[in-house]
C-alpha cells in the first residue's frame, strides 16, 4: 500500500471503526438499527458531542477543559432558578449559554493573564464552579420549571423524525467546523497548538486565540445544559458529573492529538458516535454496566495503540 | 598524563567537521585551545571525551593507544569535559550533587551525608574555595555552579580536564576563583584544556595555545612566543572568495534608529542605525549578545530603557505583533522551533502571518492562499512537489527558504536575519545571499547576525561588532577586515 492510500486509512480509521461497530452489533441484535433506537442513540450522543467540540479546539491548542461538567450544572441551575423567577424560558436558553461562556471565559482568562496550565487552572475551577452550583441550588434540584412547549421541544422534540438535541448537534457541527476549516481563527487556533513560539513571532495573538477556545467551550457547555434542563424539566446539582472524560475520549478517539495541532472537528463527531453507539449497543446486549466501563476503557485504548501503530 | 591525538578526522554527514587535527596535551599544562565558530574546537574534544567517534586518526594515553566508549568511561579514567551547559541537577543540593553518581555509605548501607560533607570541606579548603554545600544547587551562582562541578571532576581524581569557554557566564571575582583553581590542579599535574574565546585570558593564564581553523590545527606554540595578532591571523586567515553576489544597492535615508536599548541583563545599551536598502552586518563571538538584541528589538524579550525609532515613528515594542505592525520582520536562528510550524504544510505555514492581509473578512479564500503561497514559493525558487507537502519534509535551505518567504509576504521594510545561512548548502546560501541583494534593491533594509565572518564580510555594507553586551565598535565597507572584526570581538586592542 502506498504512503497515500495509508494516509487514506488513517484518517479514515475512526470511521471504520464506527461502521464495524454499528455492523457487530446489528448481527447480535437486530433491534439496534430499529428507527426508534437509532433516533434514541443520537438523543444521547448529542449532549457529549457538544461538549466534545469545544473540547476539539481547546485539545487542538495544546490545552485541556476539566471544567466541562460544572460549567453545564452551574449554566443549568442558573438557567432553572431564572425560569422559576419568571424569565421567558427560551431566552433562559440563550442565557444559559451565556453564562457558559462567561465561565469558560474565566477559564481562558485564568490560563492566560494568570500563566497558570491549562490542567490545573481547569480543575481549580471545576471545583469551583460545582461548589457554586451546590450552593446556588442548596445541594437540591431545580424542578417544575414551566410548562412552555418550544422550551420542552428544546430537549425531547423532534423536527422531521429528528430530535431536536440532535439537529442543535449537527447545526454546531457544521459552524464549528466552517469555523475551524475555513476562517484564520480556526488556522490560528491549530497554528498556537503546532508552535506558540513560532506563533507569537509570528504576531498571533495567542491570548486571544486561547481565550476564545475556552469561552467557546464554556459557551457549548451551557447549551448542553439547556438541553439537559429541558429534557428533565429541572436542574441538578450533580449534573454534567465525569462529563470531562467523555468528552475527552470522544476527542482522541476522532484521531486528534493531545498534544495539540492535529486532528479535526470531523473525528470528534465520530468518536461521540462511537461512545454513544457502545453504551446504547451494550444495553441493548444487556451487559451489565459494570462490564461496559471495561469494555469503553479498553475501545478507547485500542484506538489509541492502532492510531500510534500507524504513525 | 600525556595524551597525543593524531590525524583525527570527523565528518557529519557531509559536512567535514575535522581533518587531520594533531594535539598533544601535557601533565602540568593550560592549554588554550583557540579558533571561529565551528573551527572544530569542541568536535576535538568531544573526541577525546567519547561523546564523538572519531572516522580516522588515533589517540593515545601515556603511549598506549585507546578511545572511549563513552563519556562516563572517559571520567573514571580521568578525563573529564565541563560543558558550557553544566551538569548540575538544580534541586539538590550543591553536596548531592557532588556525590550523586558515587554516594558513601554507611555500614547499613545507607548514604552517609556526615561523610560526605566531612570530604567535600575539606577538599574545598585545600583548593581555597568557599561553597555553601548544603544549598540548593538552582538558588547558587552560575559560578558556584561551576565549581562544584569542577570540584566533583578533581574529587574523580582526573588528570585532564577540559573547560569549554568557563569564564563565559562569571563574574570578574569568580574568574579569578576559577584562576586560583586552575593553578591549584596544575600543581596537582593536572593538564587543562581551555577553550575560550578571550585573548587576555588565553594570555595570562595559559602555557600554549593551538589555533584552530576549519577543522585544521593550524599551528601549536608555546605562548611566550606568540602574539595577539598572530593569534587572530590563524584564526581568521583565509581570503573571502568570489561565493558572494556584489552588493549593489546605495543605501539612503536612516530607516531603523535604536538608542540606549538595554535588553534584559545587558550592562551597557546598545545604539546603532539601519539605512534604506542597507545590509547591517552583525558579527561577535557567540553568547555576545546578538540574538539578544535583535530579540529585544523585535519584541520577543523585554528590554529597559531606550528608543527605538523605525522610519521616523517611535516604536512602542511590546510584543512581535507591535514589531511587525511597524514593518519589522524577524527570521531566528532556530528554524525548526520558531520559524515553522513543522506539522503544517508549505502554504500554511507562508501564509500563517499574512492570514488578515490575504482575507480581511477572516474567512479564509483557498485559492487567494494558495496563490499566495506559490508565488512567494516560486520567488524563493524553495524546492518542492507541491506547496501542500508538510514543512517537516524539505531540506534545511528549502525550510529557511519557507521562513523568509512567510515574511517577505509581509512586505517588511526591516528584516532582521538571524544565521541566515546556519546549517545549509552551499547552493541555497547563495539563493539566499541574491535574494537577499534584491530585497535591498527593492528598498528592504536588512540586520543580519552570523557567525560566520565570510559571510560577514562578504554580504554587509558595514559590520557591528557585539562584544559581551556593548557595540564593540561598526565598521564601514572597507574598514572591515577578518584581523579588525576578531580584534572587535575578543576585546583586544
Amino acid at each position: 500500500m502506498d504512503s497515500k492510500a495509508m494516509q487514506y486509512v488513517k484518517k479514515l480509521g475512526p470511521l471504520i471503526g464506527l461502521i464495524a461497530l454499528f455492523i457487530i452489533i446489528s448481527v447480535m441484535n437486530d433491534s439496534f438499527l430499529e428507527l426508534s433506537n437509532l433516533r434514541n442513540l443520537l438523543r444521547q450522543v448529542s449532549i457529549n458531542a457538544i461538549i466534545a467540540f469545544g473540547m476539539t479546539f481547546v485539545i487542538l491548542t495544546g490545552g485541556i477543559d476539566l471544567s466541562v461538567g460544572s460549567i453545564l450544572a452551574l449554566s443549568s441551575a442558573i438557567m432553572a432558578q431564572l425560569i422559576i423567577t419568571g424569565t421567558n424560558p427560551e431566552l433562559a436558553i440563550l442565557l444559559a449559554a451565556g453564562a457558559g461562556l462567561l465561565l469558560g471565559g474565566i477559564n481562558g482568562l485564568v490560563i492566560t493573564y494568570g500563566r497558570v496550565a491549562p490542567f490545573i487552572a481547569t480543575l481549580a475551577t471545576m471545583t469551583i464552579y460545582r461548589g457554586a452550583t451546590l450552593v446556588f441550588t442548596d445541594g437540591n434540584p431545580i424542578s417544575g420549571l414551566t410548562q412552555d412547549p418550544i422550551f420542552h421541544a428544546f430537549g425531547q422534540g423532534d423536527i422531521g423524525g429528528l430530535p431536536i438535541p440532535a439537529i442543535t448537534m449537527f447545526l454546531a457541527f457544521i459552524i464549528l467546523w466552517f469555523v475551524l476549516s475555513r476562517t484564520s481563527l480556526g488556522r490560528k487556533t491549530y497554528a498556537v497548538g503546532g508552535s506558540e513560539k513560532v506563533s507569537y513571532i509570528a504576531g498571533i495573538k495567542i491570548d486571544r486565540v486561547k481565550v476564545f477556545v475556552y469561552a467557546l467551550t464554556g459557551m457549548l457547555c451551557g447549551i448542553a445544559g439547556a438541553i439537559i434542563t429541558s429534557r428533565l424539566n429541572s436542574a441538578q446539582p450533580t449534573a454534567g458529573t465525569g462529563y470531562e472524560l467523555d468528552a475527552i475520549a470522544a476527542v482522541v478517539l476522532g484521531g486528534t492529538s493531545l498534544a495539540g495541532g492535529r486532528g479535526h472537528i470531523v473525528g470528534t463527531l465520530i468518536g461521540a458516535l462511537i461512545i454513544g453507539t457502545l453504551n446504547n449497543g451494550l444495553n441493548i446486549l444487556d451487559v451489565s454496566s459494570f462490564y461496559q466501563q471495561v469494555v469503553k476503557g479498553i475501545v478507547i485504548l485500542l484506538a489509541v495503540l492502532a492510531d500510534r501503530k500507524k504513525a | 598524563m600525556k595524551i597525543v591525538m593524531s590525524g583525527i578526522a570527523k565528518a557529519f554527514g557531509t559536512n567535514q567537521v575535522l581533518r587531520d587535527v594533531n594535539i598533544t596535551l601535557k601533565e602540568g599544562e593550560v592549554h588554550a585551545l583557540m579558533g571561529e565558530n565551528g573551527a572544530g574546537k569542541s568536535t576535538l574534544m568531544n573526541i577525546l571525551t567519547g561523546i564523538h567517534k572519531a572516522d580516522a586518526g588515533t589517540i593515545s594515553i601515556d603511549g598506549v593507544e585507546r578511545t572511549f566508549p563513552n563519556p562516563r568511561e572517559a571520567e573514571l579514567n580521568g578525563i573529564a569535559f565541563i560543558h558550557q551547559e553544566l551538569n548540575i541537577w538544580p534541586n539538590l543540593t550543591l553536596l548531592e550533587n557532588l556525590y550523586l553518581m558515587r554516594p558513601k555509605k554507611n555500614r547499613f548501607g545507607l548514604i552517609d551525608n556526615k561523610a560526605m560533607l566531612q570530604e567535600a570541606t575539606a577538599f574545598c579548603e585545600e583548593l581555597g574555595i568557599e561553597l555553601p554545600l548544603t544549598a540548593e544547587a538552582g538558588s547558587c551562582s552560575v559560578g558556584q555552579q561551576q565549581m562544584t562541578e569542577i570540584l566533583r571532576i578533581l574529587m574523580l581524581d582526573a588528570k585532564v580536564v577540559i573547560m569549554d569557554e568557563p569564564s563565559a557566564a562569571l563574574t570578574e571575582r569568580e574568574t579569578a576563583t576559577l584562576f586560583k583553581m586552575m593553578n591549584k590542579m596544575k600543581a596537582r599535574g593536572v593538564a587543562i584544556v581551555y577553550i575560550s574565546h578571550r585573548m587576555e585570558e588565553v594570555f595570562s593564564e595559559c602555557d600554549t595555545v593551538t589555533v584552530m581553523r576549519d577543522g585544521h590545527t593550524i599551528v601549536t606554540k608555546p605562548i611566550s612566543e606568540i602574539s595577539m595578532d598572530e593569534v587572530v591571523r590563524h584564526m581568521v586567515g583565509r581570503s573571502i572568495d568570489e561565493f558572494y553576489p556584489e552588493r549593489t544597492t546605495v543605501p539612503s535615508d536612516v530607516v531603523l534608529d535604536v538608542q540606549g536599548l538595554q535588553p534584559k541583563g545587558f550592562k551597557h545599551d546598545i545604539s546603532f542605525q539601519l539605512r534604506k536598502g542597507e545590509i547591517l552586518g552583525v558579527a561577535g563571538l557567540m553568547g555576545a549578545g546578538r540574538t539578544e538584541i535583535m530579540r529585544a528589538i523585535f519584541g520577543v524579550d523585554n528590554h529597559n530603557g531606550g528608543s527605538i525609532t523605525v522610519n521616523g515613528k517611535p516604536l512602542k515594542c511590546k510584543k512581535p505583533e507591535d514589531a511587525i505592525k511597524a514593518g519589522i520582520a524577524f527570521i531566528t536562528e532556530n528554524r525548526k522551533s520558531e520559524g515553522l510550524i513543522l506539522d503544517f504544510s508549505i502554504g500554511s505555514n507562508i501564509t500563517l502571518p499574512n492570514l488578515g492581509d490575504i482575507c480581511p473578512s477572516h474567512v479564509l479564500q483557498k485559492n487567494k492562499l494558495e496563490s499566495f503561497a506559490e508565488t512567494l514559493s516560486k520567488k524563493l525558487g524553495v524546492k518542492t512537489q507541491s506547496i501542500h507537502e508538510p514543512a517537516s519534509s524539505l531540506s534545511g535551505g528549502n525550510q529557511q527558504k519557507v521562513v523568509i518567504a512567510k515574511w517577505v509576504g509581509k512586505k517588511p521594510s526591516i528584516i532582521i536575519m538571524d544565521e541566515p545561512t546556519r546549517g545549509i548548502d552551499i547552493g541555497a546560501k547563495r539563493d539566499i545571499y541574491d535574494l537577499m541583494n534584491e530585497l535591498t534593491d527593492d528598498g528592504v533594509s536588512i540586520i543580519m547576525v552570523s557567525s560566520e565572518l565570510p559571510e560577514v564580510l562578504g554580504m554587509s555594507d558595514r559590520v557591528m561588532v557585539i562584544q559581551e553586551g556593548r557595540v564593540a565598535g561598526i565598521l564601514n565597507r572597507d574598514e572591515a577586515t577578518p584581523e579588525s572584526i576578531m580584534t572587535l570581538a575578543t576585546g583586544g586592542q
